[in-house]
């Protein structure tokens, strides 16, 4: 295998490396630890915290790219298929390889639509035909039932075996004590009313019964059936994580630098780099967002066309408008930061502790980094979770007006896309639209929460009241 | 303050914010400009518009003069004096804009005359799911607010929350399906004049009450609750007032100003329609336009939606600095 790291991929890991860095500086630091541990104390963010750490593990897994080997060929030296996959795509084989020929429902094991066949006596009958992979182990449909069940069995099996290894691991490193988990678990008072770490426990043990049921199932049906070209659909809303996750992420890592120069520099210095700073952001928040990004989009798409042999692959070429379409995005989302952030500067710079900095003959540069920028950061850090959601679901919509993501990138919004005419079909093929839907609930929901505590934490107004 | 002094500050305010917006509405167009030229020659926008192949030199030089393409960008070297700035597409496309006067389509249409028909599907849409919409989610969010800190309230916030965080295609997905086509109560989309219209934009004003209404009710909450933690409404309560009576008489009025003026920001938009559900609901209003306009690369109407789309966005600005004038007298312009 040949590594390839795609523009978004560096970008996601640089991410990923800052919040690394950021968690190992907090927890060294008082003043951001304690509002940090604050969000942790409800219950309802735990448990919104740790989906959100499950997607992000399958978006780093996602985020993995490389060529494949080609096996069975005569030369000596290893040969790569032009082919670009991820990790979670060979994770996912099992799943993945399993495709039919055309729509079939949840657990199925005959197609949606009849094709014209050969029965045993030899005459053509038009029926519907047995699924390709779906249930293929099975001889009669009768038979579905008493195998799900037994699977289903097996992956509870499974579980429990993990659950309880986990447990005993933990305990031999004595991060949790026996005795403890005994009494809090059987107490059933604080049932209803779980304590934060026990609300991370269950989502956590509710994630990892899910993932076993799709390893133990999966591989055996279309837990969510297959979409018009017999793709398995449970896998297109897996692969759409890594999309979601990253329109959310990065369009927030390319607007920061700037909202955070422009919006400091415009409160700090004021006269005519102020005027100029503020010229800028109303003329960018005057232009509709929809129409900026689709200009681009249009922009994009001509120059595309006009250097097509710049892309190596289908999937580079996507990366780019994945990228364009992140970048735009952060135009049209930093001037609203950078107005809340040049507001706030004006005001900290006629508090006492930063003229006396002045008066001292501190340098600029100095004072903002030692005194403007700290008193900022809770700013940043809430409109960061606040704006998650909406771009999440942004892209869908954009998406849907063919001014979003690459047709070819698994995304919800593509999903969406393609199954909204799905609805006319007799009987309704419900399945895409579901699983898009379900995993974008999941994930905003949990942001939405999530983001919820952060702003309550660390919004000193709120703060003061309770 | 007398009368008087307050009108002359509000006529010098305005004075100022008109001729602020006038560098601004330049900004935009030439960002439109930009992002349309820069990859974009006049030379392939006629070649997209004559269709792609067999093309003449002599077909694209006419079409480029017949729609005021043929000049330089934004600076004419050849031209001496002012004209190094006036002789160019940039310079004659803002000043026409400016005197509202959008010309000609690139396909040859009079996009005056399309939008000022446009308008009026765009906003029997957008009005009533501003007014139905602040009505209902007004009236939850007081609710709540009188049932604050029980289980009323928080789980209202919690179907608040998760109706949020449902994507607004899945409520127009939802409700095309439920509505038009296992109830079959009306059309799936559409359009009619006059009052045929009705059975159409029903469902399109209905999805979008619903699609707002958690993301109202729980802003509205969080202002009302901030006003009932207020001094004066303890010394309401303290001179005996009811519980109702502290809610209408006194947080209700005084929520208002927030309320009031961050709709009276949203009024001018309300014409330019939503892109989304008209796309959806095939409704002839002016957010299709723009999705037309857009994917047939016609720029003429680009550039009018972007500018009507700045030119009504400031206006919503002005309008909310006045309200607040209105609603609260200590603020000053």
């Amino acid at each position: 295998m040949e590594l390839v790291i795609l523009k978004t991929d560096a970008l996601f890991f640089i991410l990923i490396a800052s919040l690394l860095a950021y968690i190992f500086y907090a927890s060294k630091k008082e003043h951001l630890a304690r509002p940090w541990r604050s969000v942790l104390k409800k219950p309802m963010a735990a448990s919104a915290l740790t989906i959100l750490a499950f997607y992000l593990t399958v978006a780093i897994l996602d985020s993995i790219h490389f060529h494949p080997e080609i096996e069975g060929t005569s030369s000596d030296t290893p040969v790569y298929s032009s082919q670009v996959v991820s990790l979670l795509d060979e994770v996912l084989k099992p799943i993945n390889k399993n495709t039919e020929t055309t729509y079939s429902a949840p657990f199925a094991i005959y197609s949606y639509s009849k094709e014209s066949q050969e029965s045993d006596t030899g005459q053509i009958i038009r029926d519907y035909p047995r699924l390709r992979h779906a249930g293929s182990h099975l001889s009669n449909i009768s038979e579905v039932r008493s195998d799900l069940i037994m699977r289903s069995l097996s992956a509870l099996g499974y579980w429990i075996f993990a659950m309880a290894i986990l447990c005993l691991i933990l305990i031999s490193l004595r991060v949790v004590k026996l005795k403890l988990i005994v009494a809090d678990w059987l107490n059933l008072s604080t049932f209803f009313r779980p304590s934060p770490a026990q609300a991370a426990v269950i989502t956590f043990a509710a994630v990892c019964l899910s993932v076993s049921l799709v390893a133990t199932v999966g591989p055996y049906y279309h837990i969510l059936g297959t979409d018009k070209v017999g793709n398995d659909v449970l896998f297109q809303g897996i692969k759409g994580i890594r999309t979601g996750l990253l329109i959310g992420t990065l369009t927030t890592l390319i607007m920061l630098p700037f909202a955070i120069v422009l919006g400091v520099a415009a409160g700090y210095f004021r006269g005519w780099v102020d005027d100029a700073i503020q010229y800028l952001y109303t003329t960018l928040s005057s232009i509709p967002g929809v129409l900026l990004i689709a200009a681009a989009a249009l922009m994009l798409e001509v120059f595309m066309t006009n250097n097509a042999g710049d892309f190596e692959s289908v999937t580079a070429r996507a990366d780019l408008r994945f990228l364009c379409l992140c970048l735009i995005l952060g135009v049209t989302a930093w001037t609203g930061l950078c107005r809340y952030l040049r507001a706030e500067t004006l005001k900290l710079k006629e508090s006492n502790y930063i003229e006396a900095s002045r008066a001292f003959g501190v340098l600029s540069w100095s004072t903002i980094s030692q005194h403007v920028l700290p008193n900022l950061m809770h700013i940043v850090m809430i409109s960061i979770v606040l704006d998650f959601s909406g771009l999440v679901l942004a892209e869908a919509a954009l998406t849907y007006i063919d001014i979003g993501v690459d047709p070819s990138m698994e995304s919800w919004g593509n999903m969406i896309n393609g199954a909204r005419l799905e609805l006319a079909r007799e009987p309704v093929v419900w399945w895409s639209l579901f699983t898009a839907f379900l995993f974008m609930f999941v994930l905003v929901l949990a942001a939405n929460v999530f983001g919820d505590s952060v702003r309550d934490a660390f919004d000193p107004r709120i703060r003061e009241l309770d | 303050m007398s009368p008087e002094k307050g009108l002359g500050s509000v006529s010098s305010y305005l004075t100022r914010r008109i001729l602020y917006a006038f560098p601004i509405l330049i900004g935009v167009n030439f960002i439109t400009f930009v992002l349309f030229f820069v990859v974009n020659s006049p030379d392939d926008m006629a070649r997209v518009h004559l269709g792609n192949r067999y093309v003449t030199e002599d077909a694209i030089s006419n079409w480029k003069s017949e729609r005021g393409y043929d000049k330089p960008l934004f600076i004419a070297l050849n031209s001496t004096g002012k004209k190094i700035f006036t002789e160019t597409i940039f310079f004659d496309k803002t000043v026409r804009l400016f005197t509202f006067d959008f010309g000609q389509s690139d396909s040859g249409r009079d996009i005056s005359y399309d939008i000022s028909e446009r308008m009026w599907p765009s906003l029997f849409i957008s009005l009533p799911v501003l007014c139905l919409g602040l009505l209902f989610t007004l009236s939850l969010a007081l609710l709540i607010a009188f049932f604050r800190g029980t289980y009323i309230d928080s789980s209202a916030v919690i179907l608040c929350v998760s109706m949020m965080s449902i994507s607004g295609l899945f409520y127009i997905i939802g409700g095309q399906y439920l509505l038009s086509k296992l109830l079959q109560i009306v059309p799936i989309s559409g359009f009619d004049d006059g009052i045929a219209s009705i059975k159409f934009l029903l469902l399109p004003i209905l999805i979008g009450v619903i699609g707002g209404l958690g993301h109202g009710t729980r802003w509205y909450r969080t202002i009302f609750l901030e006003e009932i933690h207020r001094d004066y409404v303890r010394t309401a309560r303290a001179k005996g007032l009811s519980e109702k009576g502290v809610l209408y008489q006194h947080v209700l009025r005084n929520a208002l100003i927030p309320i009031v003026t961050g709709v009276v920001a949203l009024l001018p938009s309300l014409f330019l329609g939503s892109l989304i559900t008209e796309a959806f609901f095939g409704i002839p209003g002016l957010g299709s336009y723009t999705i037309d306009a857009i994917q047939s690369q016609d720029f003429a109407i680009v550039r009018a939606m972007v500018f009507l789309g700045s030119v009504l966005y400031i206006l919503g600005l002005i309008l909310t600095d006045v309200a607040y004038t209105l609603v609260d007298p200590r603020i000053r312009l």
